[in-house]
């Protein structure tokens, strides 16, 4: 494939596409202090011009859509269509915001009101908690938001000493980045030899200056914590609150509810576990839940039911606000279809699906690549390429690529950090075994390729539109935009 | 209905593969008193046809027929139909994150044009790949600017959006930031100021004297801006804010009660290392061949965890792909011609309005506050049935008085819409 | 200089006492880990900085890593050149990759610091 101009590269003075109305009211002028000087540079194109560059860039892409993305502890579910047909319904996408700020708009905007009524209670269910908030607009951002009602609720307390959040080594490191801009102190729970909380390190870091603990279930190498009831009751003993990251709830949803586990207060990644796309990197949606203690600080307003029409109302306790309105959504409006979907029966084939695949990949592949630990694995596994890279100097990269060259988009590599060179796999519960097998097929080839041709390993990808890229160098020249 | 794709006979094959006797198994791991076991009395789900039933009965209950004069940041601008035909495609909206450039490079490239384009729309060098939203990228903006001058207060100026403002607060809860509302004060301690252009209630300023004010004290000048004024406005650039922010709803997202939408942020090369989020590069490969790469990672959450710049690890690339799209079809002339079309019939409305008493001291770009003869709630109350939204009544939002409401004009109106209204709103003044 | 007659950290530091003027850089160890150094972010000279505190940052690739002053001294130079090639720390770390030169330092906490043996040893248990 040749190199794709840039748009401004492709532009060509003159061309036009999309043309306004002709003014229709008498012309304007601002005072020249308050004027730009000149237009805008931004590039001169046909509508074709334009539509065959995105077109043509869209080609450079994998996508669910396209190909096998078993992307580990990011839950590359196919996206249902019907979900954004109904997404793109002009009775919620042409819907100011504001018509939900004051009494006399509120009766145009009863049907989004009960989308977002109803999801937040839709997702307390599934939490096993009181009450859910849509404002989160991503994964990071609920967590945020989960540790200001964690601080909240020890503030009004009174109970102001408590300054440090426990946080597993292999948490992503949004857990420890958000309770840090929330202004607390991280102290990092080992794992212990099974690649799950060591209980012992855990009990001795638990005191009363201890506000919270965040934490991933099951963790990111896998595993749901098996004394994770136990480590919630020796946090409440002590008067800390109960993170549960949301990210791997695909792993359990409609099988046991983070309430009952002991958890406060959560975070959905409505983007995984709910199968609305993921967008590049976003939009998303982080929705929360919490149980009874957090409830009333909550971010508003909230969306009541009263009689049968929805208000809104503000509680004195809240934190306030995280998004200007209702967060992401036309993304919640998406989940809340595939919820609706699925029912509960529904709910419970997506975590069985989701673990069967994953275990299946690790039952195919642990003979040729080494587990990080022992035993069944949850939603994802996590195989390491360590042994590989001592003995042939192919690593988890080198995989990666010839993973590209084979039609399969690459699982996460190096992370979490806890395990050297890892490969982490999760199939999700919409992947055939047809595709499985393809997969763990080729898994197997570049085991024996490893072996037989480590270089063929190095030199791939060879099939993309551009080998690998030197990062040190762009790092150097940080060439970040084309200006004019 | 489900999404699920393996069958019963494949599940046996697949758990003999496994070395489990049955599902069970691979969930004993978690205690059977704590499992959901609901199986009869669980919601059903629903077939494809009854969902869409469902949900096209939920969308017909809110109002989409009413001429929209409501704006406050937000704004019912036309998105043209390539837009969607484009951003819809499904290789853009069910990839993820570019963590391998080789087979992400139409992300990766339509982020970098997006951060070209958002440099040239606000004359500014360097541009992150997008934030949740205008909000959110205001925070991020305090924030920044405290570690660029290593001081913690921030000063917001009177002409910033409330509902950011409140955002501003929320984040900050636990951050050593001291936010206050004195922009006049600029002392040895303040970090920044926090502007926005036009103002909330929609008077445009030049804030040149105030970015002088700002660098003569060691402080930034942060300055929110309306990306489709930027056709025919001066520029954050022009004016020498340091860190310009936008929403970027109203170049290509639609409205959706209220998301997603996109934050863009933008700033000096000198700070590109401050600036939070994802940065996409030019790169090349070994033959020399031109590609795009992420790059500054190594300050972000997934490397440096609790000593990171921010939190957040995702952008709203489809959103971002959107507003290049948008701006690449509009090219230079149609920013220009839209931003003016907004403008001109802005004034148009305005002068119409001749019964009422306009808020703003100075020119106006898209958006003007009224003072009504009766609560605007009222007035826009009596207005709803006859089929208009007539603005955003100020007392709500605690930028006003209870007669006060915030009126917005876009491209998409019509001189006869605005004829009608204004005649409607004259009637709705006086009953 | 010759990295035997350094002193040393646990965050893989070296510091040198060369007539009351302290140099500052990071070990063979630190830059093996950190691969091509990409940028050094730099204090400003004459800042006083307490002992604990990051007075540089030194970004890699695959890592950003604060560089925290083991001594309290006041900046008397910083090292330029690397605004301009950082990756001087990775072709001569104990040499023209130095980072910071400090004065007024604390000669207490700069006499409890390893020496290159004790760092050695030390390095054994890391790898460990």
């Amino acid at each position: 494939m040749n190199e794709l101009k840039t748009v401004f590269e492709a532009s060509k003075a003159g061309h036009r596409a999309v043309m306004p109305e002709p003014l229709d009211v008498p012309e304007a002028e601002l005072p020249e202090a308050l004027r730009r000087e000149a237009p805008p540079p931004l590039p001169e194109l046909s509508e074709l011009d334009v539509v065959r560059h995105f077109t043509r860039l869209s080609r450079r892409n994998f996508g669910v859509d396209s190909h096998f993305y078993p992307l580990g502890s990011c839950t590359m579910k196919y996206n249902p269509k019907v979900a954004e047909a109904i997404s793109a319904l002009p009775g919620f996408t042409t819907l100011h915001p504001h018509t939900a700020s004051v009494a006399p708009y509120l009766g145009i905007c009863q049907g989004a009101l009960a989308v977002v009524h109803d999801m937040e209670r839709l997702l307390a269910d599934i939490a096993g908690m009181t009450a859910g908030c849509l404002q989160p607009m991503a994964g990071a951002h609920g967590e945020l938001a989960g540790v200001l009602l964690i601080a909240a609720y020890h503030r009004h307390r009174g109970d102001t000493e408590r300054d440090t959040i426990l946080i597993p080594d292999a948490a992503h490191g949004t857990n420890p980045a958000s309770a840090a801009m929330a202004g607390f102190k991280v102290r990092t729970l080992p794992s212990d030899k099974r690649g799950v909380v060591d209980f012992e390190a855990y009990a001795d870091l638990m005191n009363d200056q201890i506000a919270g603990v965040m934490l991933t279930c099951p963790n990111t190498h896998g595993l749901f914590e098996p004394k994770v009831a136990e480590m919630s009751a020796l946090a409440h003993e002590h008067g800390a609150l109960m993170y549960y990251d949301g990210a791997n709830l695909n792993a359990i949803v409609g099988q046991c509810r983070p309430g009952a586990l002991g958890f406060d207060v959560m975070h959905f990644n409505l983007h995984k576990t709910f199968g609305t796309p993921h967008g590049m990197g976003g939009p998303g949606s982080g929705a929360i839940a919490v149980g009874e203690r957090l409830a009333p600080y909550l971010p508003a307003p909230r969306v009541v039911k009263q009689g049968d029409r929805y208000g809104l109302v503000i509680s004195e306790q809240s934190i306030g606000q995280m998004a200007p309105f209702f967060g992401s959504f036309l993304v919640a409006l998406r989940a809340y279809a595939y919820i609706l979907a699925l029912g509960d029966a529904g709910m419970k084939r997506v975590s069985e699906g989701a673990v069967l695949t994953a275990n299946y990949v690790l039952a195919r592949l642990k003979e040729t690549w080494r587990p990080a630990y022992e035993g069944f694995c949850m939603h994802e596994c996590l195989l390491t390429a360590a042994d590989v890279t001592a003995a042939h100097g192919v690593r988890a990269v080198d995989i990666a690529k010839a993973l590209l060259d084979r039609g399969f988009h690459a699982p996460t590599v190096y992370f979490p950090l806890t395990v050297k060179e890892g490969l982490m796999i999760e199939p999700t519960e919409t992947e055939s075994r047809e595709t499985l097998d393809a997969f763990c097929d080729a898994l197997l080839e570049i085991a024996r390729l490893a072996e037989e041709d480590p270089d063929a390993l190095l030199r791939a990808p060879e099939t993309m539109p551009v080998g690998r890229l030197d990062q040190t160098e762009a790092a150097k020249t940080l060439n970040c935009a084309d200006l004019p | 209905m489900d999404w699920t794709a393996i069958t019963e006979a494949e599940q046996r094959e697949m758990l003999e593969v496994i070395g489990a006797p049955d599902m069970e198994a691979l969930f004993s791991v978690i205690p059977d008193e704590l499992r959901v076991r609901n199986d009869t009395n669980g919601t059903r789900g629903k077939s494809e046809i009854a969902l869409r039933r469902e949900l096209e009965a939920l969308a017909g209950q809110n109002r989409h027929d009413c001429v929209c004069f409501l704006g406050a940041g937000y704004y019912d601008h036309y998105i043209p139909a390539a837009v969607d035909a484009l951003a819809g495609r499904s290789e853009f909206v069910t990839a993820y994150t570019p963590y391998q450039p080789e087979c992400s490079q139409g992300t990766l490239q339509s982020i970098y044009e997006y951060q070209s384009m958002m440099c040239r729309l606000m004359d500014m060098e360097c541009a992150n790949a997008s934030l949740y939203d205008g909000g959110t990228a205001v925070f991020e903006a305090a924030i920044m600017a405290s570690r660029i001058t290593k001081r913690r207060r921030v000063a917001l100026h009177e002409s910033l959006n409330p509902r950011w403002r409140c955002m501003l607060q929320t984040h900050t809860a636990g951050s050593p930031l001291d936010l206050d509302d004195d922009a006049a004060k600029i002392d040895e301690d303040t970090a920044c100021v926090i502007a926005q252009n036009p103002a909330f209630l929609g008077t445009l300023h030049d804030y040149s004297d105030l970015a002088q004010r700002c660098h003569d004290a060691g402080a930034l000048l942060v300055l929110a801006v309306n990306p489709v004024s930027l056709g025919i406005v001066k520029t954050p650039g022009a004016m020498d804010a340091d860190i310009a922010v936008a929403e970027g709803q109203s170049i290509g997202l639609p409205l959706g009660f209220g998301g997603p939408y996109l934050g863009i942020l933008a700033t000096r090369k000198a700070y590109i290392r401050r600036m939070p989020g994802r940065i996409a590069a030019m790169a090349q490969d070994d033959a020399k061949r031109r590609g795009f790469v992420l790059t500054l990672q190594a300050r972000e959450q997934h490397i440096r965890r609790e000593k990171a710049m921010s939190n957040i690890c995702s952008n709203q690339a489809l959103c971002a792909l959107r507003v290049l799209i948008h701006l690449c079809l509009l090219g230079p002339t149609g920013l220009r011609e839209t931003a003016r079309a907004c403008h001109a019939k802005a004034e148009y409305l305005k002068k119409k309005l001749d019964f009422v008493q306009i808020l703003n001291d100075g020119p106006t770009f898209n958006e003007f506050a009224v003072r009504l003869p009766r609560p605007a709630t009222a007035v826009v109350a009596d207005l709803v049935p006859r089929g208009y939204l007539a603005g955003l009544p100020l007392e709500a939002e605690g930028a006003g008085t209870e007669n006060d409401l915030l009126v917005a004009v876009t491209e998409k109106r019509t001189r006869a819409e605005l004829d009608a209204f204004a005649a409607a709103l004259r009637e709705a003044c006086h009953e | 200089m010759n990295p035997d007659t350094l002193k040393y950290t646990e965050e893989h530091e070296w510091i040198i006492n060369q007539d009351g003027i302290y140099t500052l850089g990071i070990t063979e160890y630190a830059v093996d880990e950190l691969g091509e150094i990409t940028f050094v972010e730099l204090p400003e000279v004459g800042k006083f900085i307490e002992r604990g505190e990051d007075i540089a940052i030194v970004e890699s690739v695959k890592a950003a890593n604060d560089i925290y002053s083991p001594v309290t001294g006041t900046v008397v130079e910083v090292n330029d050149i690397l605004d301009m090639e950082p990756d001087l720390i990775n072709r001569d770390c104990y040499g023209k990759g130095w980072i910071v030169k400090l004065k007024d330092v604390n000669e207490d906490e700069y006499n409890d610091l390893m020496d290159a043996r004790s760092y050695r040893g030390f390095l054994k248990t890391v790898d460990q």
